[in-house]
């Protein structure tokens, strides 16, 4: 052993952002995304301007704990639904992942979406990926404030925009629009709009490629989701290496791989991968790199796919498209259709057989059983009746359960669309039909005009010794 | 209490979160540089990972952990935002515990509390729904009674603040009277419904055991009382009841017709407030009764009070039912 002690560094535990400039990808794969953007984009501005039945189309009233979604309403019972949509989500998307990798957040994700948005603008207003470089290298000057400040106006516009879209599906987006032009929006309004628009502009204008790489949990366990048969973004190393410039010679034809090091596809990179180093947890599957790359290929006359989609085993097996189509199917896939299958029809099936009518039975705890003329004994419960339903109904209270049981009180009751409330009622047994202590009954409760329109609930009815 | 006013627990938890807050920074603050030992040594070399880029390692260097023999640590940088997020917690903590209660007992520069927050909801409920009461304050309670909003929130008012007593349909039970019926205590005019919600009532009945004299002469008393209302009962000890009855008349008449003015109940209906047989107005007699309503005037305040005594006056007083609006 040498007295030499190692030699030592300081480092810093926290590095700052470097800017990632991505070259604008053009092919199919950037069209496709640019696809998802429109739809995507369409229906969340979109969305809030519909109307149904006199009333905004989707509308997630929390003040009133009532969401609207078209047809259905929905109340804070109705919260297992919300539950559903969550795990069907969360499966589709397992589903999708074992299948094609991380095409969510290459095409669908919000991120991916906005980052696409405010980039397009940033081009427009500075240029090209080298006139940017070129602009921030630059001293400060008029022209440069003057492009800058363009560039975040107009990102802050569709932030705002975003925002207000966003706050627009809580709260009515016709009287929001009015509020907003009269310069009247409440502090709660105010705040979720801009913090939205912050949001918007934050992640998208200057976080982008952090939010996937430190805050997305998604791209953490994505690859728990991954085997040997998804697809993944992949570069074919057995043909590409070893990498080197060369002329417009056909590939093959000489020592050197297809790859001409170009870096294009490094430049096209959002998350600023190089995608030649093979499967990273940067890589958001946006398949900018495959686009870049084929066109280079096409220009120096060699065939496409030196990056493409294609699974693990189909680059170390040689695989071909049909035999890695024929890999799809595998159980992990399978399962999952399975259980999303299972999931979505339950949901649906519930969803369709939802009766608009709820009841809650609250036995009043004051007296147990009371004597009434001819020996009979009360119980007094409350219902709280919940019409779901957006029309006004009225509805026949039954019980059933004694042989001797009945109504004592007013046996109907009415109740507007959207409503609920409490209706005091009295039930009458005759002690001898019924065991002294607790007996199970059950109301039942009908829409006169709709027979289908019913609900059970069962209850207790004591009856004292 | 002088665990409280001593101010000993006030400093010990002021100086606890002050210490954590400003331990978290110094922690922060050490941690964001750090002296590594570069992987220049061949040895040490071979014992990180053999995939990853090493351009990284040369870098960053590796934490020294390694699992499976060859699985190593990279120490690659965290983002520097997310130290400034970090930095950012500690001062809006600290903002915070300034504006707002959070060390010990000191208050807070905005003065804020729970109970002000609560103060401030109710003077918005009152402020949105005062005039609507006001209104109906303004109206004779015959009128309010025969208005569908007043009688839907006279309903609410009912089932939340008078139902645990009165039940839910207001028949009352045991001990709690039923208001649906023409029978009062008190009287059933509306300004005599008002004046019992807004002061409550007090109902008191001596025991009368030593008053009547000896324990038959209480069952006899009985049987009288229940004869009153038409019930069957022991026409012998109805008669030698009578006599003593006397000592009841005071309160509830010679004719045991009741005194609303003293809340004395008519005993000639088959309305009772304890039960209609033999043995519950022995109980009555030989032990009494006292009986309270709580005075509602300072908790639910005039207005309400007002449009709660026309729904109650209502439930004796119209041919309508709960059920319809």
């Amino acid at each position: 052993m040498n007295n030499l002690a190692p030699p030592e560094a300081v480092i810093k535990m926290y590095a700052a952002r470097e800017e990632i400039y991505p070259r604008e990808a053009k092919g199919r794969y950037a069209t496709w995304r640019w696809i998802c953007v429109w739809l995507t984009q369409l229906v969340f501005y979109g969305l809030p301007w519909l109307q149904w039945n006199g009333r905004q189309a989707v509308l997630f009233d929390l003040g009133a704990r009532k969401f609207y979604i078209f047809g259905v309403v929905l109340w804070p019972q109705d919260f297992i639904y919300l539950a559903a949509l969550l795990i069907i989500c969360a499966y589709a998307l397992f589903l999708v992942t074992a299948i094609a990798g991380r095409v969510w957040c290459g095409f669908a994700c919000p991120q991916t979406v906005y980052t696409e948005i405010f980039l397009w603008v940033e081009r427009k207003i500075e240029g090209t990926r080298s006139a940017r470089m070129r602009l921030n290298k630059q001293p400060w000057s008029v022209a440069r404030v003057i492009k800058k400040s363009a560039k975040h106006s107009v990102w802050g516009l569709v932030a705002l925009w975003t925002g207000f879209t966003f706050v627009g599906y809580f709260t009515p987006v016709h009287a929001l629009m009015a509020e907003v032009s009269s310069m009247g929006l409440g502090p709660w309004e105010s705040f979720w709009i801009l913090f939205y628009a912050f949001a918007t502009y934050g992640n998208a204008g200057w976080m982008r490629e952090q939010v996937c790489k430190y805050m997305c949990p998604y791209a953490r366990f994505q690859s728990s989701m991954f085997d040997q048969d998804t697809l993944i973004v992949t570069y074919d190393k057995t043909r590409g290496e070893p990498r080197g410039a060369r002329g417009r010679v056909t590939a093959g034809a000489q020592s050197l791989g297809a790859c001409i090091d170009c870096s294009m596809c490094v430049q096209v990179c959002p998350t600023g991968i190089d995608i030649r180093q093979g499967l990273q947890y940067e890589c958001i599957g946006c398949a900018a790199c495959v686009d870049a790359c084929n066109l280079v290929m096409t220009k120096i006359d060699a065939p496409p796919g030196l990056i493409r989609y294609a699974t693990e085993h189909a680059i170390t097996q040689r695989l071909s498209p049909k035999q890695i189509r024929q890999r799809v199917l595998r159980p992990r896939v399978l399962i999952y259709i399975g259980l999303l299958f299972l999931i979505v029809s339950a949901f649906s099936g519930a969803l369709i057989t939802r009766t608009p009518l709820k009841l809650d039975v609250i036995r009043d705890r004051g007296a147990m059983g009371r004597e009434v003329e001819d020996g009979m004994i009360e119980n007094v419960y409350r219902l709280q009746v919940m019409n779901t339903a957006e029309t006004a109904h009225r509805y026949k209270i039954a019980v059933s359960g004694m042989p001797t049981i009945s109504m004592a009180s007013p046996d109907e009751v009415n109740l507007d669309g959207a409503s609920s409330r409490a209706v005091p009622v009295r039930v009458r047994v005759d002690p001898k039909s019924g065991k002294a202590g607790s007996n199970k009954i059950f109301f039942t409760l009908t829409a006169l005009d709709d027979a289908g329109l019913q609900v059970k609930e069962n209850a207790v009815f004591f009856v004292p010794k | 209490m002088a665990d409280f006013t001593s101010g000993f627990w006030s400093i010990y938890i002021t100086v606890l979160t002050l210490l954590s807050i400003f331990g978290c920074g110094l922690l922060l603050w050490s941690q964001s540089r750090h002296k590594v030992v570069l992987p220049v040594d061949p040895l040490a070399a071979t014992s990180i990972t053999l995939d990853a880029p090493a351009s990284a390692v040369a870098q960053v260097g590796t934490t020294g952990h390694v699992w499976d023999g060859d699985l190593t640590e990279l120490n690659t940088p965290m983002p520097r935002w997310w130290m400034w997020l970090f930095y950012i917690t500690i001062v809006f903590g600290l903002v915070y515990l300034v504006l707002y209660p959070g060390l010990g007992s000191y208050a807070g520069k905005l003065g804020w509390k729970s109970t002000g927050a609560y103060q401030d909801e109710l003077k918005k409920a009152d402020a949105q729904y005062g005039p609507l009461f006001d209104k109906y304050l303004q109206q004779d309670i015959k009128i309010v009674a025969a208005d569908p909003q007043a009688h839907a929130i006279g309903e609410r008012l009912f089932l939340t603040y008078c139902a645990q007593c009165h039940g839910s349909d207001a028949r009352g039970s045991k001990g709690f009277p039923n208001l649906t019926d023409k029978d009062w205590l008190y009287g059933g005019a509306p300004d005599i419904i008002q004046t019992t919600i807004l002061y409550g009532r007090h109902g008191q009945m001596p025991s009368m055991a030593a008053a009547l004299g000896t324990d038959k002469d209480v069952e006899n008393v009985a049987h009288y009382v229940l004869s009153l209302s038409g019930s069957t009962a022991d026409p012998i000890k109805v008669i030698f009841g009578k006599a003593k009855f006397g000592s009841c008349a005071g309160c509830h008449g010679p004719g045991g017709v009741g005194n609303q003015a003293l809340g004395a109940p008519n005993l000639t209906d088959k309305i009772w407030l304890y039960g209609g047989g033999v043995e519950t107005i022995m109980e009555t007699i030989n032990k009494g009764r006292n009986n309270t309503m709580p005075a509602f005037k300072d908790f639910l305040g005039e207005a309400k009070v007002h449009v709660l005594a026309a729904y109650v006056w209502s439930l004796s007083n119209e041919k309508s039912n709960l059920y319809e609006q």
